[in-house]
């Protein structure tokens, strides 16, 4: 029975660190640009169709390609806020929101056509390792490894570099940086771009574990979407509890209640946090 | 004199911070009364509780012997308990006399629409807005921003109306004016509280003043009398300047300080 | 907000003509075109309603909901369902648009207390839950495999008309209900909210009452439009009947027309769905990037809507 629960657990925790994985990149770009990236979801799965290509096309290496796909991505976001969305990103929500969501019916469709909307996925089978009958998937260990490293690394960006300190500066207040000579609009393509090669990194691990198809983009945005309230906007250290109790949420709910319910019980506790806790479970800091 | 306004005990903490604390007063229906306190005293939280935005930590507050402690702002409005706000806020995107015809609508007697967009054309007048009554509000200078913001308050037909600081920012000539103007709507048999950190509008306006520090009540009573309370002089201009100006025994009020 | 002005220069004798003789160019449709034009005129109705539901939360109170695919999808099932119960259609589409309202003033107070994008995010989630539930709860949704619904019996040309004057009729009643809201009350207190929710509050509007009629108003339609959907197409399933891109493209057509006004969503509707049709008819392939270009285009080019052109014209 414990080593039931022990799997459970474990399953959960995997789960929780791409949700974090996924979500972190979402959440900085909510908070730091005001602007919910109805996109992130298209994004993730651009890198994991990548992933797989350059790993059946070319043969590389899922763990050698998530570098080049992230800093793909990277440019892919910085360049988008830079020449369109930092037109309207003062704008209501409606407006940024509607046009992120008209660039990823754009980006969607662009998918469907070249990758067919096939499910694909590499298979690495790196082996398991058995703790009595508690199993760990070793091509899922990796990914939640790395998942936990790559938000690991914006943290560190966020804190030690320059530009980091720039993206603290422009959350905290944007007019004083600009008068401090922070390039605010380069500082916003830079969040965004981040926030698209997080994205860019979950898809590369993504596609070790689960098929990638364009079918599930809006469910992985719902998944960032949900992080984000239980852990609160804009921290990283937010977005990875939001991730982890999400993921366990969802493992022992669908332990207990069954598969189907798993997915219902992230959007009930998200409208339920809502209601009485709009800043999430962990209050509201500053992304340092 | 009827109390048209009873406040018992009233408290409101955020966090660990005492914004009001154990306030009680009284406020007789048409009297004249200000309310000051240095910057920080707490003035405009104690609004925002008499007129439900806040809700109290603690306490009750009483309009004309029914406890509203627990109202919603709309709910104090249609009571006739109306407020101005310190930083003006107008609905930017309608005409002036749109504005003033929510007052009526919403708060005042108005029937229909157009009921009150007739009223409001007459609160404009009184106020001396008239010419702008179908300029968008965005687009007007900030003393008329506040006559607006009176001609709003007075379309809501209160009993009692709370002026926060309305006369912030103006320059004196236009201060004159707002005096002016103040001084009918009590005539008129409105009951007015001033919310004011200028000494002289509150001398030359108030019957009584209330003093406000550090969220609670320090003093209250005539306005000459008030300004000569050792702990008022205090509290706004230091424990030294009060130690001089009374004579000697400061180092026992600095508790209060 | 342009929009509104428009409406306001229109007169308010004006606008009834203008939005009758639309009616009237739909309600003819079968005399000048065939089924296919026939199924454009319903579909541009369908999502008049859509858009003047909309137009309630999001263009009165200026609430940016997300909510409408919900809406669609819970009166479109509530529908089915009623009418493979043995209900009678129309009575099937009276009971889904009752539903639908009631859902909605159920969950008015928990999403209404958020502003923002806490808002949108919240009723976005309307859909996605929505979605899960259709798709899980087999015994009575059919799970993933959809719900058949009963067809109507008679010919193809009947059929057609038939569902162009249903559509017409749920598009007459949210107009009207629109005309009326827009010139009382509570359209005058939704566009106080609108613009200072808290100065709005402060002269007697009673803002959540006022939010949550505006919720329902946006949801009851949709659901009698949904449901009539369901009994025209026959065959509903999760992803399509709770539908995130419905859910923006409404919006999306309400921004194109002007927000906040009586024509407005009238005339963004038309635009879009005759776009849509004439795009897709050619471009099957990139159907979905093109109108993401055309939205994105909207956003950057067309900032006040369609009716924003004419005063910018004018002036």
């Amino acid at each position: 029975m414990s080593a039931l629960y022990a799997q459970v657990l474990l399953n959960g925790l995997m789960l929780g660190a791409l949700y974090a994985c996924i979500a972190v990149g979402f959440s900085l770009v909510w908070g730091v640009l005001n602007v919910i990236s109805m996109m992130h979801g298209s994004f993730v799965i651009l890198a994991g169709y990548l992933t797989c290509a350059a790993f059946t096309g070319a043969g590389i290496h899922p763990f050698a390609a998530l570098v080049p796909v992230a800093l793909l991505l990277l440019l892919l976001g910085y360049f988008l806020q830079l020449g369109l969305i930092n037109r309207v990103v003062s704008q209501p929500v409606l407006t940024t929101l509607t046009l992120t969501f008209g660039l990823d019916m754009i980006l969607y469709n662009l998918m469907n056509v070249w990758f067919e909307a096939t499910p694909r996925r590499v298979t690495l089978d790196l082996g398991r390792l058995e703790f009595g009958e508690v199993v760990l998937p070793l091509d899922r260990a990796a990914a939640m490894v790395l998942a936990l490293a790559m938000t690991g690394l914006l943290y560190v960006i966020l804190r030690g570099s320059r530009l980091g300190r720039a993206i603290v500066a422009v959350r905290m207040d944007r007019d004083a940086a600009a008068l401090m000579g922070i390039r605010v609009p380069r500082v916003y393509a830079a969040t965004f771009g981040l926030g698209a090669m997080m994205a860019g990194a979950c898809g590369a691990l993504l596609a070790l574990v689960y098929p990638i198809t364009t079918n599930v983009t809006g469910q992985l945005l719902g998944k960032a979407f949900i992080v984000c309230v239980i852990g609160g906007l804009g921290t990283v250290p937010g977005a990875l509890a939001g991730g982890l109790v999400l993921g366990l949420v969802e493992s022992f709910g669908g332990h207990w209640f069954g598969p189907q319910v798993a997915p219902l019980l992230g959007f009930a506790l998200m409208l339920v946090l809502l209601a009485v806790k709009p800043t999430g479970l962990f209050g509201q800091r500053g992304y340092e | 004199m009827k109390p048209l306004l009873e406040v018992e005990k009233l408290s409101k903490h955020f966090g660990g911070v005492h914004a009001v604390r154990d306030v009680s007063f009284t406020i007789g229906s048409g009297e004249i009364v200000g309310l000051i306190g240095p910057n920080g005293a707490g003035k405009t939280t104690l609004v925002n509780l008499l007129t439900g935005v806040h809700r109290p930590s603690g306490g009750v507050v009483r309009f004309e012997g029914v406890d509203v402690t627990a109202q919603r702002p709309h709910e104090a409005a249609r009571r006739g308990l109306a407020r101005t706000f310190q930083i003006v806020q107008p609905f930017p995107r309608m005409t002036v006399l749109e504005n003033v015809a929510a007052g009526a609508l919403f708060a005042g007697q108005a029937g229909s629409r157009a009921e009150a967009e007739r009223l409001a054309a007459g609160y404009l007048a009184a106020v001396g807005l008239d010419r702008e009554s179908q300029r968008l509000a965005a687009t007007l200078t900030l003393p008329s921003r506040k006559r607006l913001e009176l001609a709003k308050s007075l379309a809501m037909r209160p009993k009692l109306l709370l002026l926060d600081e309305v006369n912030a920012g103006l320059n004196t000539s236009e201060i004159d004016g707002a005096l002016a103007l103040i001084r009918r709507i009590a005539a008129s048999g409105i009951t007015v509280v001033l919310i004011e950190h200028l000494m002289k509008v509150v001398l030359s306006l108030s019957q009584r003043v209330l003093v406000l520090h550090h969220g609670q009540l320090l003093a209250s009573g005539a306005p000459e009398a008030v300004m000569r309370d050792p702990q008022v002089v205090e509290a706004y201009l230091g424990a030294r300047f009060a130690a001089r100006f009374a004579g000697g025994d400061a180092k026992s009020e600095a508790s209060h300080g | 907000m342009i929009g509104a002005a428009v409406s306001r220069t229109l007169g308010s004798r004006g606008l009834p003509w203008v939005a009758g003789l639309w009616l009237v160019v739909l309600a003819l449709s079968p005399l000048y075109g065939d089924n296919y034009i026939v199924k454009i005129a319903t579909f541009v109705a369908l999502y008049g309603v859509l858009a003047l539901s909309w137009n309630f939360i999001g263009g009165y109170a200026g609430y940016p909901s997300f909510a409408t695919g919900a809406f669609v999808g819970l009166g479109a099932y509530a529908g089915a369902i009623c009418q493979n119960a043995g209900v009678p259609m129309i009575v099937a589409w009276l009971l889904a648009a009752i539903i639908v309202a009631g859902v909605a003033a159920a969950m008015g107070p928990v999403i209404l207390r958020l502003r923002g994008h806490y808002f949108a995010i919240g009723s976005i989630s309307l859909v996605e839950i929505g979605s899960v539930l259709a798709s899980n709860w087999s015994g009575l949704t059919g799970g993933g495999e959809g719900l058949n619904v009963r067809f109507l019996p008679g010919g193809p040309d009947f059929i057609a008309r038939f569902f162009l004057y249903a559509m017409l009729v749920i598009l007459v009643a949210a107009l009207a209900t629109t005309i009326a809201v827009d010139r009382g009350r509570l359209g005058f207190g939704l566009r106080c909210i609108a613009q200072n929710e808290d100065a709005a509050e402060m002269v007697g509007v009673p803002s959540t009452r006022y939010k949550i009629a505006a919720f329902v108003l946006s949801g009851v339609f949709c659901g009698a439009a949904g449901a009539a959907y369901a009994s025209w197409v026959g065959y509903i399933a999760p992803a399509d009947a709770f539908s995130i891109l419905l859910t923006v493209k409404v919006p999306v057509m309400v921004l194109l027309g002007g927000a906040g006004s009586v024509l407005g969503p009238l005339i963004g509707s038309a635009a879009l769905v005759l776009l849509e049709e004439t795009v897709w008819a050619r471009f099957l392939d990139y159907h979905q990037a093109i109108l993401g270009a055309i939205i994105v285009a909207l956003i950057f080019f067309l900032p006040g809507g369609l009716l924003g052109l004419r005063l910018r014209w004018r002036s």
